[in-house]
């Protein structure tokens, strides 16, 4: 797999699992606090699994991938870059389009020929089962919602552009959804470089300092 | 010179950072030994790649091979872990400190954790509901057991 690739991965999980992360402590109760703060925390695991792979094949280290770029310089699908700490029903629309999304590229790298690639697909795999039982359980609650419903629309064509081309037809088959002219990756919101700020900001004021 | 079997008595005496009461074997995380010389191989997979215990798992191992006098070269393979790896030792210990061992066979299904048979740690009761598939670490989920009406920690299918 090439750099490209892998940083598109771990740039999706990094910034998703920072955006999870707002939720922390503000969750709609206690046990979405708890939730949603351990799905971060693995997103973020796989991001760095990512980069470590990333990192060997671009000389440098998972620290300075994940930091040490400018913000045009993440391989980041839109659809993780929203922020949305203020409304659970976009929120979980955006966490079942994702994981659905991502278990289709996972399943693609499970019979990658790079052993390595394929290995930690599967480890990816098993955990992120749980991020779809709570993405499931949650979209079963809230499925006649018009709030969900409406989010779900919304982010419909950036959910599209998580995906290459030629697995977007498995999505669409996955959520009932005709396809739609996606939010490609490689653009950005005006909502990445705030997040990026912030998620940089120590690192930023100290350069080259370890703890 | 150092053995294999002291090298797995060494890493059997290193607590899980989060789960005291386990040990570094009997969760299961050390795959292989290997003695080549001065220089010992393991063979390592972490639970969870979010797990912030890999790096004091590590550093503790490389740790007590070096008391054993070797040269420890700890790799982390690619390799995923299961719940399954856990020992049976690894089990009683969890139902003895109140903290349920993985209640099946990975890989997990949404039905089997809802509906599945999920005993109590404190009074053995299988009248027990899931309450949060996330718990205070990204290996644990939180059950409620009706009976005694005490929630409690249950160790994920992986």
């Amino acid at each position: 797999m090439n750099a490209p690739e892998l940083l598109s991965l771990a740039d999706d999980e990094l910034i998703l699992g920072w955006r999870n992360s707002e939720w922390t402590g503000i969750a709609p109760f206690l046990e979405e606090d708890v939730a949603f703060s351990s799905i971060a925390q693995t997103e973020i695991g796989h991001a760095r699994a990512w980069y470590e792979l990333a990192a060997r094949e671009l000389d440098t280290d998972a620290d300075s991938l994940a930091f040490d770029r400018e913000p045009d310089e993440y391989l980041c699908a839109p659809l993780v870059e929203r922020r949305m700490a203020d409304d659970w029903a976009r929120t979980i629309a955006r966490h079942l389009l994702y994981e659905t999304a991502d278990r289709i590229r996972i399943q693609v790298l499970l019979n990658s020929i790079d052993r390595e690639v394929a290995g930690l697909a599967e480890k990816i795999d098993r955990e992120e089962t749980y991020h779809r039982m709570h993405a499931e359980m949650w979209a079963e609650r809230l499925r006649d919602e018009p709030a969900f419903r409406k989010a779900v629309d919304e982010l419909w064509p950036y959910a599209l552009g998580v995906l290459p081309q030629e697995q977007r037809r498995l999505l669409c088959e996955a959520v009932e959804r005709d396809e739609v002219e996606a939010v490609e990756r490689g653009e950005h919101t005006e909502e990445l470089r705030p997040l990026w700020e912030e998620m940089t900001m120590v690192r930023r004021s100290v350069p080259g300092a370890s703890w | 010179m150092v053995t294999a079997e002291r090298v797995w008595e060494a890493l059997a005496e290193i607590p899980d950072p989060e789960i005291p009461v386990l040990s570094l074997v009997d969760l299961g995380v050390v795959r292989d030994v290997e003695v080549d010389g001065e220089r010992v191989h393991v063979g390592f997979t972490p639970t969870f790649l979010g797990c912030p215990a890999l790096e004091v798992m590590r550093d503790q191992m490389v740790e007590r091979i070096r008391e054993l006098g070797a040269e420890p070269d700890v790799e982390v393979l690619s390799e995923g872990w299961s719940s399954d790896w856990i020992t049976e030792e690894g089990h009683r210990k969890l139902r003895d400190s109140g903290f349920a061992p993985p209640s099946g066979r990975a890989p997990a299904t949404l039905v089997q954790i809802q509906t599945g048979t999920h005993p109590c740690p404190y009074c053995g009761s299988t009248d027990t509901r899931l309450d949060n598939l996330f718990g205070p670490t990204p290996c644990r989920s939180i059950r409620y057991c009706s009976a005694c009406r005490q929630p409690f920690e249950q160790f994920k299918i992986l």
